[in-house]
Parts: structure tokens; C-alpha cells; sequence
């Protein structure tokens, strides 16, 4: 009976609820419950954790644990309900990071607790340098995904420097745990190359690719935390870090599939790093782009049977995601059938843009993935292309050079008329250009998607 | 190399345990619709802030009269919760929205 109400029995409990939690997590259906029962798993495990522990700890050691946990829940809690949805990216890299720095922090206080035992001593060490490139790699990412840091930055040969940078890391830790050294200063002088390291490391990423840099210090903290169940033998941190590692690399995996690249691109490839400057191309891409006015369009529409929406990231910048759900009502009380084309990518992260409209209500089955709406194209009337831009590009199909030949898109070209809204001609984030704007069909849409949007609506409102 | 077996059989549980998490974390994420990629990161993300449970062990273990270790527990913790409260009530909002009718 006694077992029942050990801690190891609780950490059982709750290592199972985050293998459930994971597992529902994967559908649609049953993903909010799957995220609950992660959750009171680990209410379990830290109220365990403090409440079960076998030793005399002085009670205003009690209190200091309290009053971080009150705080760290007061503001957690705030910051992930005030927060945009737009801004949900940056959020998840944000907590990852903290979660980095908490593990290099303990392996910090217990350096000087294990000098001697080799073996402790390199996992601790391990904690220190994944938790710490875990911590200012997502600080980068954060500010990336911000706009604060917007263009990649890259040192001469950068690719060169931080592997050398990360073998002399490994070997300065090699040599702490070799010496038995007990110096506090060398433990600080690898904490402090960590941290600078992390930041090497995701500097010269594009922001594009920031969904999958995320997704990987994901799974790096997940390891530093496993790393810090293995110094203590404490199981249900081995397990939901070992966990975490192992799915979230599997997810960076599933991510870079779905762009159609290879991880050591993003990693070390440096986006249309080839010298490829977007004009190389012999299809003649330039060429004049055919401007349209809000009211042909709000005519167009008004008379098409099938129009199917492209929405990118620049409808979430202009928060114009209410305003096309309330031209998606007016629409389809008009008798014409209106689609969201989602492509895997959009937005900046995948299934991003879903949410985003799930936010607005959005009904679930308008919402149709990239495999089964392209080959509704060809039965379109209007594709009205909303601050999308890399997904819809045709040099995917045709431009070998490109470099994201070979990106599955969403096969816009194929509708008979094609609406582009953009702010301006500026290409989209990959850098490129993009021949779909050239084409005969389309009409180029210029203006603040959501200003666009809103007098399309008050147009077709004065039609009817 | 004496070290190494020792420690091997010292810890076999611990290594057990590794090996069948690995394969039980790839097959878990399988065969996920891209839609819930940003979710399920999320929701990731909230579990290793499990890292939270080692933090709370080294205040507990702290000695008393040490005020560097006990203020880096503290942030350590706060840092800990951060992680974990918020990434699961992340997760919860983004997941509310795909539950609307139907």
C-alpha cells in the first residue's frame, strides 16, 4: 500500500501521461486532451517532487521554492493567454529557452557538488552546453521571428568557425572533466562559449527556416533535462526529456520533409547561399505585372461559382484574418463555394495559418491541405493569393536553379484567374522571385491585405 | 574502461530505459498531420520543462548558507515554470481552436 504513495509510483504516473499526452497530441480530435493530461502529469510529478521529499530542508528553503513557482505561473500563464496568435512562434521558442537555461543553471550549482566522478561530471557539463545553446539559440530565434533581428548574419566562413568553435568547446570540457579540476571559473569560461556558441549557431539561419531551428532546441532541451534525470537517477526527468528528444528531432525530421530539404541545408546551407540571385533564371521572368483595382475584383468574384483563398503570412502581419472570414461569409451567402488553400509551410510555422483562421472561426473542413485542393485548381474561378508568396511559386515545378526547386506548392497557376495582394513587388522571404506575379492570368492586387480586404467586402456589400 | 562497465551495469534501468523512450518518442510523433506540427511543438515543449523537477532538487539539496546556489535554484525554478506553465497553456489556446463545431 505504502508504494502507492511513493515518489517513484507518482513519477511512473506521470512518465505514462506524457507518452498518452504525446500520443493524442498527434489527431485533431483528441490533441486538447492529450495536452491536459501531460499537464496534470506534471502537476503530479512537482508537487511530488517537493511534498515527498525525504530529508530535513530548512521551511524558508520551502517558501523560496513557492514564491519562484508563484511567479513563474503568474507570468506564464499571462504572457501565453495576452499573447497574439501571430506571435505564437516566437512564444514557444521563448519558454524553450527558458527551459534551456534552467537546465544549464543546475549544472552550474552542481559542479562543485561532484568533483572526482568522472562520469557525473560529464553529464553535468553535457547540461551546461546543451541547455546554454539551447537558451541563446532560442533568444536569437525569438528575435528573428520578431523582426528584430531580421537579416541572416554571417561571418566570413562562418560554417568553418562554428565547427571549430564546437570541437573546442567539447575538447575545453574534455579536458575539465580529464583534470578533476573543481575551478569555477573554468566551469563559468565553457558556460559562457556555450551561450556564444548558440548564438553562432543560429545567427546565419534565414528566418525562414526558424519553424525547424526551434523545433531542434526543442529537442535539445529535452536532452539537457534527461541529461539532469541521469545525474540524479530521477526517472520521470530521463523519460519526458528522452521523450522530447527523441519526438522533437523526429518533428524537425517531418519538417524539413515537408519543404522538401535536407536538415544539413538549413543548418549549414545558408539559404540561396549559391550565389543564386533570383534573376538567373532563362524563363525570361521579367516581365509586366497587370495591376487591378479592388472593385474589378469585388466584380470577378461576385460572378465566379468557385473562388479558393491562398493565405500566407502577410494576412497574419496585416491581422487581416477576420476580415477575409467575413468575405468568406459574404461569399458563400452568395451561392459561390470559397476555399482556404493551406500549404504544410505557410505562415512560420506549420499548420500555423490553421490556427490562426480556426481563431476567427473558421469552419475546420474549409480549411483544405495542400494534397487535396491542388487539383481543384483547374475547376477555379478565382485564386485570390493573400500575402503568400514561396508557396505559390512556379519556379518550384520549373526552375531547377531555384532554390526551392522541388518544394511541393500549391498549383495556383492552374485557376483561371489568379488575384495576387502584396504590399509591393518585394520578393517573399526566400529571397526570390517569382514568375506566378508575370503570368497572363494574374492581376496584381497592391495594398494592406487587411485595407484590401475590407473594401472588397464594402464593394461587394454595394452589389449585391 | 573498467569505469565504463562498471558504470554500464550500474545503470542498466537507467539504460533501458533510454533505448525504449527512443523508439517509443519517434513512434508516438509518426504519421502527424502537418497541420498539428506547431501544436505538438509546442506541447513538446511544455513536457521538457520537466527540467523543472531538477531544478526543485537542488534547492531542496542546497546548503543553507549558500547564496549563490540557492539564488541560481530560484531562477533556475522561476525559469523552470516559466517553461512549463506556459507552454502547456500555449498549447491549450492553440488547440481550443481546432475544437470549434465538430
Amino acid at each position: 500500500m505504502e508504494y502507492i504513495f511513493s515518489l517513484e509510483f507518482i513519477y511512473l504516473i506521470a512518465s505514462i501521461t506524457y507518452i498518452i499526452g504525446l500520443k493524442k497530441l498527434g489527431h485533431p480530435e483528441t490533441a486538447r486532451s492529450g495536452n491536459l493530461i501531460a499537464a496534470a502529469g506534471m502537476t503530479i510529478a512537482i508537487l511530488g517532487t517537493i511534498f515527498l521529499y525525504q530529508g530535513e530542508v530548512p521551511t524558508f528553503i520551502y517558501t523560496l521554492i513557492g514564491v519562484a513557482i508563484l511567479i513563474g505561473t503568474i507570468i506564464g500563464w499571462m504572457v501565453a493567454k495576452k499573447v497574439a496568435m501571430t506571435k505564437m512562434p516566437e512564444l514557444v521558442s521563448m519558454f524553450n529557452g527558458m527551459g534551456g537555461a534552467s537546465a544549464a543553471l543546475i549544472g552550474l550549482i552542481e559542479f562543485g557538488h561532484y568533483t572526482g566522478n568522472s562520469l557525473s561530471i560529464m553529464t553535468i557539463l553535457g547540461g551546461v552546453i546543451i541547455g546554454s545553446v539551447s537558451f541563446s539559440g532560442s533568444m536569437i530565434a525569438w528575435a528573428k521571428l520578431n523582426g528584430t533581428l531580421s537579416k541572416p548574419l554571417r561571418l566570413p566562413k562562418y560554417n568553418l568557425l562554428n565547427n571549430l568553435f564546437l570541437l573546442a568547446l567539447f575538447a575545453f570540457s574534455a579536458y575539465i572533466v580529464w583534470s578533476g579540476s573543481s575551478s569555477q571559473l573554468l566551469l563559468y569560461v565553457l558556460f559562457f562559449g556555450a551561450l556564444t556558441y548558440g548564438i553562432l549557431f543560429v545567427l546565419p539561419i534565414g528566418g525562414a527556416d526558424m519553424p525547424v531551428v526551434i523545433s531542434l532546441l526543442n529537442s535539445f532541451t529535452g536532452l539537457a533535462a534527461a541529461l539532469g534525470g541521469f545525474l540524479y537517477g530521477n526517472m520521470v526527468m530521463l523519460t519526458g526529456g528522452i521523450l522530447v528528444g527523441s519526438a522533437g528531432t523526429i518533428l524537425t525530421f517531418a519538417m524539413c520533409h515537408a519543404m522538401n530539404r535536407p536538415l544539413s541545408n538549413v543548418i549549414f546551407g545558408g539559404f540561396g547561399d549559391k550565389g543564386y540571385d533570383g534573376s538567373g533564371s532563362s524563363s525570361g521572368i521579367q516581365g509586366d505585372i497587370k495591376k487591378t483595382t479592388v472593385s474589378d475584383v469585388a466584380i470577378l468574384m461576385n460572378y465566379s461559382q468557385k473562388v479558393i483563398i491562398v493565405p500566407g503570412y502577410g494576412l497574419a502581419v496585416a491581422q487581416a484574418q477576420h476580415a477575409i472570414h467575413e468575405l468568406e461569409q459574404l461569399l458563400e451567402k452568395r451561392g459561390i463555394d470559397v476555399k482556404y488553400a493551406i500549404h504544410p509551410v505557410a505562415g512560420r510555422m506549420p499548420g500555423h495559418m490553421n490556427v490562426l483562421l480556426a481563431e476567427t472561426n473558421v469552419e475546420y473542413d474549409k480549411l483544405a491541405e495542400m494534397e487535396d485542393v491542388n487539383p481543384e485548381f483547374q475547376n477555379t474561378d478565382v485564386v485570390f493569393v493573400v500575402g503568400a508568396n514561396d508557396v505559390v511559386n512556379p519556379a518550384a515545378h520549373n526552375d531547377p536553379k531555384s532554390p526551392i526547386y522541388g518544394m511541393p506548392i500549391l498549383d495556383v497557376e492552374n485557376a483561371k484567374q489568379i488575384i495576387v495582394n502584396k504590399r509591393s513587388m518585394k520578393p517573399g522571404y526566400a529571397g526570390i522571385e517569382n514568375e506566378l506575379f508575370f503570368n497572363q492570368k494574374t492581376s496584381m492586387l497592391f495594398g494592406d491585405a487587411k485595407g484590401v480586404i475590407q473594401s472588397l467586402i464594402t464593394e461587394l456589400k454595394g452589389m449585391s | 574502461m573498467s569505469e565504463l562497465i562498471d558504470f554500464i551495469s550500474n545503470n542498466l534501468e537507467m539504460i533501458y530505459i533510454v533505448i525504449l523512450m527512443i523508439f517509443v518518442g519517434v513512434e508516438v510523433i509518426s504519421h502527424v498531420p502537418a497541420v498539428l506540427h506547431t501544436p505538438l511543438m509546442s506541447g513538446a515543449n511544455a513536457i521538457h520543462g520537466v527540467v523543472i523537477i531538477g531544478a526543485i532538487l537542488v534547492m531542496l539539496n542546497a546548503d543553507p548558507n549558500n547564496i549563490l546556489a540557492l539564488s541560481l535554484g530560484f531562477v533556475a525554478v522561476l525559469l523552470g515554470t516559466l517553461n512549463v506553465v506556459g507552454g502547456f497553456v500555449v498549447t491549450d489556446r492553440m488547440l481550443e481552436m481546432f475544437k470549434k463545431k465538430k
